[in-house]
This record gives C-alpha cells, structure tokens and sequence, in this order.
C-alpha cells in the first residue's frame, strides 16, 4: 500500500521540482505553479490517483510571498491519499486550471476565484459561484473585514446611524 | 445603491447551446423556490419540447460564510456552526470537526467515546436516508412512503434528544470525546429501535421496490457511469450506485471502524433505482454495526484525561485550584493549535465529507475548509440530466440527495 505513494513521490522529484513534507502522517508535496497540470495528469494517469476530492485556498496576508497557497487533495480509490500545494506571490495571482485533468475542478476553481480573487487561465466558465453576480471583493481574502452590527449607545447612536448601509429607493 | 443587472444572454452564451440563441429551444427558470430542488437550488434549463437539452445549477442561496465566521471564533465556538452546514447529517458534521481537531492537536478518545460516536453517527445515518427516501417518493408522488419514513424518523431524533437535549443541532462530540456520557436508558432505546427498524424497511420496500409505477420512473432514467463518477469526484451512494465500492469507513477507517462487520452494498445499473436500492442496503448495514457497537460498549470516562484541551468535570472545580485555572483557560481563552494542516474525511449518508483545518499557533483556527459530498455531487447534475424529461430531472435531483445548506456552506 504505501509502496504505490512513494514510488509516485520517487517519479514526482525525478520529473518535477517538487518538495515532500510529512504532517501528522500525511503526506504534503510543494508544487510550483507552472507544473501543476503536468504533475495532476502524472498522478492520474500513471500512479492511480483519480480522484481530486478537493481544492482551496488559504490566504496568508499581509505576507506577499507566498500570499496564497492552493490546496489540493488528491485520492487514490484505495488507501493513499496526497496533498498538493501551489503557492502564489502577489495580490492577484493566476495559474492554470486542472480542468482538463479533472472535470470536478470546474466548481471548485470557480468557488477559490469566487472567494479568494485567484484568476484560473483556460477555465471555461470562470464565474461567481456562491455570491451574487454584482458582488463586489472576494470575502474569504485575510483582508476583507468580516463585518459586525455596531452597538448603538445614546452619545453615538445618531453618529452609527449616518453610516449604517439602509436599503434607499 | 447598486443597481442591479439584468442577466443578459453574454453571460451565459457559452453554457447554452446554439439553437438557443435563434430562439428554437426554450429557456426556463426552475426554482430557486420549487419544491422539487430539496430546498433553495436554482436551475437554468434549457428545453427542446419536454427534453432537457441544457441543465445549469445556480447555488449559493443558502451561502450562510460559515469559513470565514469560524475564523473569528476559538476552536470550541466553531464548533457550534458546524451543525448548520448539513442539517441532516449533524452529527457527522460535528464528528469530522472534532476528529481535524483533535488530529491537529494530537489529541486521543477514551473507548467509549468512540464507540458512542459511532452508534450516533449510524443512527445519524439512518435519519438521513428516511428523510431522503421520504421525500424522493413524495417527488414521484408516493405519498405515504413520505409519512412512514418520517415516522420512524422521529424515533432517532428522539434518541438524539435523549443524549444532547436537541433533536437536530446537537453539538453533542466534543473534541476529545463527548459533551456527557449518555443516559442510562440510552441503550434500551438503540436496542428498541433496531429491532424495530428492520421489519418496517420490509414494508418500504413491499411499497416500492417492486412497484411498477416506481420502476417506470427511476430505471434507467440519469444513468452515471462509473468512469465518469470517478472523474467527477462523486462519492457515497451515488458513486456505490455506478458499481464502484468505495467507502472511507473501509479505506480510511476512524473511530474504530475497523473492528466492525459491515459490507458495502454495490450497484452496477448507475441509475436511479440502483441509488434507491444502495440507501436501502446501507439502512440495514447501519443497524448491523450499531447492534455490533452496542454488544462491545466498554464503561470508562467520555472524555480525555488531557486537560490542556478538555474541561475538568465540574466536581472538580471546588476542590482542585488546577482544574479552577484549566476551567477558567479554556472558557475564556481556549486551546491553541499549532502550525500545519490537517484534512479529515468521514463518510457522510451523501458521501465522502472532509474537512480542512490549518492552525497557526493560536487559539482561532486560521483557516477552514468544508469538502462536502453535495456540492461535488451536484456538478454532475448537467451530465445526468441531458436527455432526460423535465419529470424525469425531479426524479435525479432526488436521487443524487442533496442538501442545499451543505452545497453553499
């Protein structure tokens, strides 16, 4: 069983500039961006890994480089299971979609573009997915507030109210 | 104020196919307020007479941003947010939670603990499948499958509230192990309902499983196969119903799965009714483990003896002045996690549910992420829907068991 994971692992350093890290057991591999795609197909085709269970972000601001950090979790239908992370310099990075690798990425992609303001090249449908068409900023991003009620109290009510968002006409 | 946009055909040109765009097929607007989507999903469906040529889902109308408020919590208050993401599975939920923290914080579960998990979360199980099998009979108009499976429902979300005091949101695992042992009587009532439950699958199934009204609708009809299953990251009954037999409890077992009897049905048909049919075995395969989980109930505490992380009992409190400044810490401060990433997954009644959880040293996870079953499983609607009749679309959206709470977070 753990034959099958490091003969991947063995295969991704020999290929790719990759870096293998262990936490809690589980394996992570540091991935740069431009490879990717190579590196998904790689594991898909040749070493059984079918299955992309899952893909995120994390937002490490105000740090720069990285900023972000993509996360994929890759699965085999047996035991192994494989973390991917891409990181990401700047405020506005982009890399390329796993689309083609794995159609599940669609939605998924669409959701860290969504949240986090990651730009995927090649998607096919690189929409809003969970907020509203118009919204505006990406919630997820460190440095989008996470907004609160203010309590109004009777020296500043009148100051809190001017600037509270009512519906208008 | 902003205003708001029309939607204007640029935006979605390239989802709709040609003869849309001349005017030959028609667009039509189904939900997000319809009773068939199983809450508030919305489809954009493109239409050649009665034939679905198009299926676009529009989700996000129960977006509740439970990722980024649990940012702001401590590991402990996060906790409670986690009952709402899959209404229907909430002890699953809470369950996954608490297995990423305590695999983050290097954290072990008394026996009993584990094997309390277990029963609650088959029971859980069970719950969903009846409200599942309810409802997807309501679509295709079997009224009383809908009250029956509701009625022995009730029994579960009794128990539940037997142990928590809630019948839904029971919050009820706790990291480290449980919030309180369980009643005394907790397990003459499993015992009841899972001699119980048998016989009356029995009665569904003398309702449905050979009842031509039911075969006519779900044979055949949103046929997934197994490849494409795979590719497109299902999971759980549905990935089960295109024949592939992959179940985290038997990959990837947690809280001692391993140590129970329990088979994992299989399908090959992929279409509704081999769906239908893996609920149903999976129903039965609960009862076999609980009834197995309820012979090997060890005694013991049910929570860990780590008090860094876990409360003292309140007894304590009044005679030790360590177990005073724990208590006192961990209500006001909470336990901080240490740097890394943790991702943990459970089956879930809808499929494989992870969770991811990266701390960076303080009490506050820095960053959540849900992998849950639905949302995943929902992109595949289009596929499975392309071809089909509208009548016929009801019948799959129930079969792929959604829950809306679940896709949006």
């Amino acid at each position: 069983m753990e034959d099958k994971l490091s003969t991947a692992l063995e295969a991704l350093r020999g290929r790719f500039e990759v870096q293998v890290n262990t936490f809690r057991g589980e394996t992570i591999v540091n991935v740069k961006s431009e490879d990717i795609v190579g590196v998904c197909r790689a594991l898909r085709e040749e070493f059984g890994f079918c299955m992309l269970t899952d893909e995120t972000a994390i937002d490490y601001w105000p740090q720069q480089t990285p900023r972000f950090h993509i996360v994929y979790h890759l699965i085999s239908m047996m035991k192994e299971r494989l973390r991917l992370l891409v990181p990401l310099d700047g405020n506005s990075p982009s890399l390329s979609t796993v689309e083609g690798v794995f159609p599940n990425a669609n939605w998924l992609e669409r959701e860290i573009w969504d949240l986090f303001g990651i730009t995927f090249e090649q998607h096919s449908d690189l929409r809003r997915i969970i907020m509203p068409r118009d919204w505006e900023g990406h919630p997820l991003r460190k440095d989008y507030p996470l907004g609160y009620e203010e309590v109004q109290f009777t020296f500043n009510s009148q100051e809190i109210d001017t600037r509270k968002p009512y519906a208008k006409e | 104020m902003v205003e708001l946009r029309d939607i204007t055909m640029d935006e979605l040109k390239h989802l709709v196919s040609e003869r849309a765009i001349e005017g030959e097929t028609m667009l039509l607007n189904m939900g997000p307020q319809h009773p068939s989507t199983h809450g508030v999903l919305r489809l954009l469906l493109e239409l050649d007479g009665e034939t679905v040529v198009n299926c676009i889902p529009d989700i996000g109308f129960l977006h509740t941003g439970v990722e980024k408020s649990m940012e702001s919590k401590n590991y402990q208050q996060a906790e409670v947010m986690t009952d709402r993401l899959d209404y229907l599975n909430t002890v699953g939920n809470t369950l996954v939670y608490c297995l990423a923290v305590e695999k983050l914080v290097d954290l072990g579960v008394p026996p009993r603990a584990q094997v309390i998990r277990v029963i609650l979360t088959e029971l859980q199980r069970i719950a969903s499948h009846l409200v599942w099998l309810g409802s997807q009979s309501l679509d295709l108009a079997a009224m009383s499958v809908f009250l029956y499976a509701f009625r022995e429902r009730e029994y579960i979300l009794d128990i539940l509230e037997m142990v928590s005091g809630q019948r839904m949101m029971t919050t009820y695992i706790r990291p480290g192990g449980l919030w309180r042992d369980v009643p005394i009587d907790f397990e003459d009532a499993v015992r009841q309902f899972v001699g119980l439950l048998p016989p009356r699958i029995d009665q569904y199934e003398a309702l449905l499983t050979k009842n031509p009204l039911y075969l006519d609708r779900t044979r055949g009809i949103g046929v997934l196969s197994a490849e494409d299953a795979v590719r497109w990251g299902i999971t759980g009954p549905n990935l089960r119903g295109s024949g592939v037999a992959y179940d985290v409890r038997k990959t990837n077992p947690y809280s001692g799965y391993e140590q129970y009897d329990f088979d994992i049905p299989v399908q090959k048909e992929g279409d509704v009714y081999a769906r239908y049919q893996v609920r149903i075995e999976e129903m039965r395969q609960s009862l076999r483990i609980i009834s197995q989980a309820l012979d090997i109930l060890p005694n013991g505490p049910v929570r860990s003896n780590n008090r860094k992380f876990v409360p003292p009992p309140r007894s304590e409190i009044g005679v030790s002045m360590e177990a005073l400044i724990h208590h006192f810490k961990l209500w006001t401060e909470g336990f901080s996690a240490p740097a890394g990433g943790v991702f943990v997954s459970v089956e879930s009644p809808r499929g494989e549910l992870g969770v991811y959880l990266e701390g960076d040293g303080s009490p506050k996870p820095y960053r959540v992420h849900w992998r849950t079953p639905s949302f995943t499983n929902l992109q595949a609607l289009p596929l499975l829907s392309k071809g089909h009749l509208v009548a016929d679309l009801v019948a799959i959206i129930g079969s792929l068991d959604i829950v809306l709470g679940d896709v949006d977070r």
